[in-house]
C-alpha cells in the first residue's frame, strides 16, 4: 500500500491512508516540516503549498486528490527565490511560523500576476493570517520582489 | 540589578575546547555539532576558531526579535563582524541565566534588551579587552596602538592585522577586566543603526527554522488529549474501543487533564481522538456564560453587587465634587476574555525517565516550568532539562505559572516512560478553548470637572480576575492589589494631575484560567483611561490633544508630552480630512516606554475602517531601530485585532468560536498603513515588545467618538 506523491521534483511513496491530509503526509511522513499547521480548516494559510502552481491549503487536501500533481513546498522554492531574498531584506519574519505559507501564497500570486497592485496583493494574501502582524512588510517585500514601487 | 551580578558574568572560565561541549545546547538530532574549536568568554559569548561569534541568549525568541538586539549589544562592544554573529538560546539554568529581579529565568515584561543593556555590553567589552591584550603581547606593541574593525585586530604602524580567532588561545588565559570601559553612544557602530538585522530572517523564510511542532526524534510518539469542554470538568468514564482500532494509535490512557491518545503520527492521534468517547463529570466545573460574568462585574463596579474592594490610589476627598452640582462624566467599559491565539498552537516534546526529564519546546518561562515539572515528577528542578526552540508566537501564553500544557506533556511521557520522546500537539480548537485568557474586565469611572472642564475628582472601580492567586507568584499580591491588573491606572499622569482620587480594584477568583497577554494590564487600562480622557475633553469642549497637553504638563509627564507633540505634528492633527473620516488620538506608557497613536478611521457598514496610523515611541536608545519599528507595527496589529474582533465567548461554560472561522483576527486587507517615528534618545533602552499594543484600541475608539459622538462602552468594536 502507499500513495505516490510528486513533491519538489521527486517522487515518494507515502505509507498513509488515502484521506490523510497532504499537510501531515508532508510533515510527518516525508519530514518536510517547513509547511506549518495553524488551524486545520483552511482558515489561516500556514499550510499553503502549491499544487500544479496553484496555492493550496494542504490541511484540507487529501493525498489521494493530488496524486499525479506537482507539489511544491517551501523547501522546493530554492532558498534564493526573489520573494525569499526580499523577505530577508525587509526583515519580514517575527515568530516566523506563518511565513512559509505567506511566501508560498505570494509565489503563486506573482506567477499569475507578476506586477500586482497593493489592492491585488491584499486580496490575494488576506487568507493568510499573521498573528505577529507583519502584513505591511509582506506587502513591501512582495512589491520589492516584483519590482514594483511602493 | 546589582553591579556584582553583572560583574559576575565577566569571570571567564575560558577553556579552548572542541565541539563536544555543544552537546546539550543543541536539539538532539536536529543540528550537527560544529567542527570548529571555540572559547567561552563568560556565559554569554563564545568565539570560534572559524571566526563565528556566538551569543548565548538568556531570553527566548518568541518573534519579538530581541535575540538579534542582544547580539548587537555584545557585537558592538566587541567590534565584531556582524555577518559572523550567531545566537543560541541558553539552557535552563536560573543561577547563570536567571533575571536578578526574579531569581528566575523568564522572558517577559518587554525586558530582554533593557535587562541586557549593561550585562551584554560588558561581556563584549571584556572579551575585546583580553583579545587586545593577547594581540599586544604577541606583537609586543602597546594595547593603545591597536584598533579593532569587524573582528580584525590591527596595528597600523607595523601594518599587522589578524582576526580574533588567532588570539583565542592566549586571550583564554588572561583575566578579564572587572569593569571594562564601555563605548560612548557616539562610538556605537551597530547599536542604533539599520545594520542590526534579524539573524533568524533567512531560516524563517526558507522553512528550515525548527519550531516545537517540527521536532522529529527517533522513536517519537505524538499525543493529543481529549479535554473537558468545561473548565474544572473531569473524566467520568471513557470508551476507547473504536479509537484503539485506528491505525497508528499506540495507546490511550487517562491523565489528570483528560484522556491522552498516543500515536505514531499527528493525523493518527487526531483521528484516534475523534473516535474516542468520553463522559465528563461537571460537578466542579464552571457552567456560567461569559455574558453572565460580564453582567456581574458590571454590577460590582456600579456598587450593585458585593465586591472586596482594594484601594490602590487614594488622595483628597472625591465625595464633595462627585456629589456636587458640577459636571460629572461617567465611563463604563466592558472588556471580554481574549485568547492569545499564537500562530503555532501550544505544544511540547517531553521525555521522562523516573524523575529525569527533557523538554524540547518554545517556552517563555524556564524556571517555572522546571519547578512545576520537578514537583510533578517528585524530583529536583535541575533534573528537568529544557532545550529551547523558537516559539511560533507567544504573547504571554508560553509563560504560565502552572505550566499547564507542559505538565500535560510530561504526564503522558511519564506514562510512556523510558525517556521516549512524546510530542504533545494541541489543535487550534484545543488552544482556543484551553483557557489562560486575558481576563474579562470591567472599568467604571466617575469624574467631576471644574468650570474650565478639567477634572477635580476621579473615582475608579476596576474588576479584573486575579492572575496570581494560587500560583507561585502569589506573594506579589499586596493588600489585595495585583500591580499587573492596575498598571496604567495607578501610574496614570491623568490621576497625578487630579487633586482627589479614589481608585479601587477587585480581583475576583474565577475557575476560568486567566493570564497576562501582550502588554498585560494595559490591554484594558489604556482603553479605559484614554477613552475617558477623550470624553472629558469633549464635555469640556476642548481639543483632546490640548486637553492632554494640559494634564501632562500638570503631572510633569515629559515623555507623554514629547510623544504627544511629535504625533500631532507627524499626523497632521487638526488638518481637515474627507467627510466620514476622523482622527483618534491615544497615548500610553508601559514597560518604560511611551507610545502615541493617531489613527484615521471611518465607519463602513457600521464597522470601523482604519486606514493609516501614526506611531511615535519614546523607548530610550533604540538598539535595533528596524526591530523597534517592527514591534510597533506588529504590536499595533495585535492590539487592533483584539480591539476590533477579539472575544472568547463562553456559553454555559463551553467556549464557542474555537477556530479562525469564528474567532476573527486581523487580516491583511484590514491592516492600516503604519508610520513609526522613534524619538531620538541617549537614555538606556526600555521595552518595545508590548508598549505598541494597547494604544491603538483607544485611538480607534476615540475616532469613533469623534465620528458619532457616542462613547464606546464595550469591546470588541465589531461584534459577531
Ligand atoms: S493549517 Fe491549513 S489553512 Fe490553517
Ligand atoms: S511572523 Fe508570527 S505569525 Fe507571522
Amino acid at each position: 500500500m502507499g500513495v505516490t506523491l510528486h513533491v519538489n521534483g521527486k517522487e515518494s511513496v507515502v505509507d498513509a491512508a488515502p484521506d490523510t491530509p497532504l499537510l501531515w503526509a508532508l510533515r510527518d511522513h516525508m519530514g518536510l516540516t517547513g509547511t506549518k499547521f495553524g488551524c486545520g480548516m483552511a482558515q489561516c494559510g500556514a499550510c499553503t503549498v502549491q499544487v500544479d502552481g496553484v496555492a493550496t491549503r494542504s490541511c484540507v487536501t487529501p493525498i489521494d486528490s493530488v496524486v499525479g500533481s506537482k507539489i511544491t513546498t517551501i523547501e522546493g522554492l530554492g532558498g534564493t527565490h526573489p520573494l525569499q531574498v526580499a523577505w530577508e531584506k525587509h526583515n519580514v519574519p517575527q515568530c516566523g511560523y506563518c511565513q512559509s505559507g505567506q511566501i508560498m501564497n505570494a509565489a503563486a500570486l506573482l506567477a499569475e500576476t507578476p506586477k500586482p497592485s497593493v489592492a491585488e496583493i491584499k486580496s490575494a494574501m488576506s487568507g493568510n493570517i499573521c498573528r505577529c502582524g507583519t502584513y505591511n512588510r509582506i506587502i513591501a517585500a512582495i512589491q520589492d520582489a516584483a519590482g514594483v514601487k511602493s | 540589578m546589582s553591579l556584582d551580578l553583572s560583574r559576575r558574568t565577566l569571570i571567564f572560565s575560558t577553556v579552548l575546547a572542541g565541539g563536544a561541549l555543544l552537546v546539550g545546547r543543541t536539539v538532539p538530532g536536529l543540528a550537527a555539532a560544529k567542527p570548529a574549536r571555540f572559547a567561552d568568554f563568560g556565559p554569554f559569548l563564545r568565539i570560534g576558531s572559524d571566526g563565528t561569534i556566538t551569543i548565548i541568549a538568556k531570553y527566548a525568541e518568541l518573534g519579538q526579535g530581541a535575540q538579534s538586539g542582544m547580539a548587537a549589544l555584545v557585537a558592538d562592544e566587541l567590534d565584531a563582524d556582524w555577518s559572523k554573529v550567531r545566537v543560541e538560546t541558553a539552557p535552563a539554568d536560573p543561577i547563570t541565566y536567571g533575571r536578578p529581579a526574579f531569581k528566575m529565568q523568564i522572558t517577559g515584561g518587554s525586558a530582554s534588551i533593557s535587562d541586557s543593556w549593561l550585562e551584554l555590553r560588558r561581556t563584549g567589552a571584556a572579551a575585546r579587552a583580553v583579545l587586545l591584550e593577547a594581540a599586544a603581547a604577541q606583537w609586543r606593541v602597546p594595547v593603545a596602538d591597536l584598533s579593532v574593525t569587524n573582528g580584525t585586530i590591527a596595528h597600523a604602524a607595523s601594518k599587522r592585522s589578524a582576526p580574533f580567532a588567532q588570539f583565542l588561545e592566549a586571550a583564554a588565559k588572561l583575566t578579564p577586566p572587572t569593569d571594562p570601559v564601555l563605548k560612548r553612544p557616539d562610538q556605537f557602530r551597530l547599536i542604533g543603526t539599520e545594520k542590526v538585522t534579524r539573524l533568524d530572517a533567512r531560516a524563517k523564510s526558507n522553512g528550515t527554522a525548527i519550531f516545537t511542532q517540527d521536532v522529529r526524534l527517533p522513536d517519537m510518539l505524538v499525543a493529543m488529549v481529549a479535554h473537558s469542554p468545561r473548565f474544572g470538568g473531569v473524566v467520568k468514564s471513557f470508551d476507547d474501543k473504536a479509537a484503539r482500532a485506528v491505525p497508528g494509535v499506540v495507546d490511550i490512557f487517562q491523565i489528570p487533564s483528560g484522556v491522552a491518545v498516543v500515536a505514531r503520527d499527528t493525523f493518527s492521534a487526531k483521528t484516534g481522538r475523534e473516535a474516542l468517547s468520553v463522559e465528563w463529570d461537571d460537578a466542579q466545573a464552571e457552567t456560567r456564560s461569559s455574558d453572565a460574568i460580564q453582567a456581574q462585574y458590571q454590577a460590582m463596579a456600579a456598587g450593585q453587587a458585593k465586591a472586596d474592594w482594594a484601594p490602590f490610589v487614594t488622595k483628597g476627598d472625591v465625595a464633595p465634587a462627585l456629589s456636587g452640582k458640577g459636571r460629572i462624566v461617567t465611563l463604563d467599559v466592558a472588556m471580554p476574555f481574549l485568547a492569545h491565539a499564537t500562530m503555532e498552537p501550544m505544544n511540547c516534546v517531553a521525555q521522562v525517565d523516573g524523575t529525569r526529564c527533557r523538554l524540547t519546546f518554545g517556552t517563555q518561562s524556564h524556571t517555572a516550568d522546571q519547578r512545576n515539572i520537578a514537583r510533578l515528577l517528585g524530583g529536583k528542578p535541575e533534573e528537568v532539562e529544557i532545550v529551547t526552540l523558537p516559539a511560533g508566537g507567544s504573547f504571554g501564553r508560553r509563560s504560565v505559572a502552572t505550566s499547564d500544557y507542559q505538565k500535560e506533556a510530561v504526564s503522558i511521557a511519564r506514562h510512556v516512560g523510558g525517556f521516549r520522546p512524546v510530542k504533545l500537539v494541541w489543535t487550534r480548537e484545543d488552544d482556543m478553548a484551553g483557557g489562560y485568557y486575558r481576563p474579562l474586565t470591567h472599568h467604571r469611572a466617575r469624574v467631576a470637572l471644574d468650570k474650565d472642564g478639567y477634572p477635580t475628582a476621579w473615582e475608579h472601580r476596576l474588576v479584573t480576575a486575579s492572575l496570581l492567586r494560587g500560583t507561585m507568584f502569589e506573594a506579589a499580591i499586596k493588600n489585595g492589589v495585583e500591580r499587573h491588573g492596575v498598571e496604567g491606572v495607578i501610574d496614570s499622569p491623568y490621576l497625578a494631575a487630579v487633586p482627589a482620587v479614589d481608585a479601587r480594584v477587585f480581583h475576583p477568583p474565577e475557575k476560568i484560567p486567566v493570564l497576562w497577554l501582550r502588554s498585560v494590564g494595559a490591554t484594558h487600562t489604556a482603553m479605559a483611561m484614554e477613552h475617558m480622557v477623550d470624553q472629558l475633553a469633549r464635555q469640556a469642549g476642548i481639543d483632546p490633544a490640548t486637553y492632554r497637553r494640559t494634564l501632562y504638563t500638570r503631572a510633569n509627564a515629559t515623555s507623554h508630552l514629547a510623544v504627544l507633540e511629535a504625533a500631532l505634528e507627524k499626523s497632521g492633527w487638526g488638518s481637515p480630512l474627507e467627510s466620514g473620516w476622523a482622527r483618534g488620538l491615544a497615548v500610553h506608557a508601559c514597560f518604560g516606554s511611551t507610545v502615541a497613536n493617531v489613527a484615521e478611521v471611518s465607519l463602513e457598514n457600521g464597522e470601523p475602517r482604519v486606514r493609516r496610523v501614526t506611531v511615535v515611541v519614546d523607548c530610550g536608545t533604540a538598539v535595533a531601530p528596524d526591530q523597534v519599528q517592527a514591534q510597533m507595527e506588529g504590536g499595533l496589529m495585535y492590539g487592533l485585532s483584539y480591539s476590533l474582533y477579539g472575544e472568547v465567548k463562553i456559553v454555559d461554560g463551553v467556549v464557542e468560536r474555537t477556530n479562525f472561522d469564528s474567532y476573527r483576527v486581523l487580516r491583511m486587507e484590514e491592516a492600516p498603513q503604519v508610520t513609526v517615528h522613534i524619538l531620538p534618545s541617549t537614555q538606556p533602552p526600555t521595552g518595545v515588545g508590548e508598549p505598541g499594543t494597547p494604544v491603538i484600541g483607544p485611538a480607534v475608539a476615540n475616532a469613533i467618538l469623534a465620528l458619532t459622538g457616542k462613547p464606546v462602552t464595550r469591546l470588541p468594536l465589531v461584534r459577531a
